[in-house]
């Protein structure tokens, strides 16, 4: 005859709500790193400043560890795309080496509804000290027109 | 082995008087670490993004390991849209006897510092040898 044991129950139902997050936080990806990646995490990345002065638009965003080769800048009928990896520390490195993993690593990508028309042709972008600064220069048509005023 | 110093929440940090060390910091954010083990010792690894070299501090005393960091934005121009903002970035943990102080390396490379503790050498794993007689 089986005996009843409470904790038998709790352990089960201790895997079963495992079992129903697991769709949120699978092993191999638990859910605090995703905090970093887009789409799955709370947060977008990577995070922007927008700033403009009177011929220019400037995004800077917060990419900090970001291989600059795997960044790609696109802009296309008003849209800023970001897109890029932050890689891993070394990969031979042991889960069980880890006595802290606070930084996320991953693919990203991120697109912009940009304000005014931009000159597509003179994009530039820079990056450093992990920090991303796209330079979008505007376009004539956007750019602020001085009007005189004339006293009649 | 590695023991925060910090308390994560800042703001409660500076409810707590008498902290030499966090008293001169007005605003600062923790940076996210990764601390991992090689062979050879410890290798931490902090994100500081928009930090330059010369705005960084790195020090050790008294096995109080101390990362400082002076961010700045790069962008010229007005902010018209804003979802982050760049202050100082201040984190401490406590290092065990059995780092090597004097042989701590540094660099800042693409926002992220990488501090090489290498291992003192009574710390290292040694094979003992098995005389047979």
């Amino acid at each position: 005859m089986a005996q009843w044991n409470p904790f038998t129950d709790m352990d089960q139902l201790r895997r079963d709500i495992d079992r129903a997050f697991e769709e949120f936080a699978s092993a191999e990806a638990p859910a605090h790193r995703f905090a970093f990646l887009p789409g799955r995490g709370p947060r977008r990345y990577p995070l922007v400043n927008l700033l403009e002065d009177k011929d220019n638009l400037y995004v800077e965003a917060l990419t900090p560890g970001v291989d600059p080769q795997s960044l790609n800048v696109t802009v296309m009928q008003g849209r800023l795309t970001v897109s890029g990896e932050k890689s891993r520390v070394a990969a031979d490195v042991k889960p069980e080496a880890f006595h802290r993993s606070e930084r996320a690593s991953g693919k990203f990508v991120r697109t912009f509804d940009l304000p005014v028309e931009v000159n597509e042709e003179r994009i530039q972008a820079e990056y450093k000290n992990g920090l991303l600064i796209v330079i979008l220069p505007k376009a004539e048509k956007a750019k602020p027109r001085q009007v005189n005023v004339k006293v009649a | 082995m590695m023991a925060e110093k910090t308390v994560p929440d800042y703001a409660r940090e500076k409810e707590t008087p008498g902290r030499e060390v966090t008293r001169s910091q007005e605003r600062a954010m923790t940076p996210p670490v990764d601390i991992y083990e090689t062979p050879e010792g410890l290798v931490v690894k902090a994100d500081l993004p928009g930090v330059a070299k010369d705005g960084l501090d790195v020090r050790v005393e008294n096995n109080l390991l101390t990362i400082r960091g002076r961010a700045s934005h790069s962008a010229p121009g007005e902010l018209v849209y804003r979802e982050y903002d760049l202050v100082n970035f201040f984190r401490q943990f406590e290092l065990s006897e059995r780092v090597d102080q004097a042989k701590i390396s540094a660099e800042l490379k693409n926002g992220v510092l990488t501090l090489n503790l290498p291992k003192a050498e009574e710390a290292k794993p040694r094979k003992i040898d098995i005389h047979v007689a």
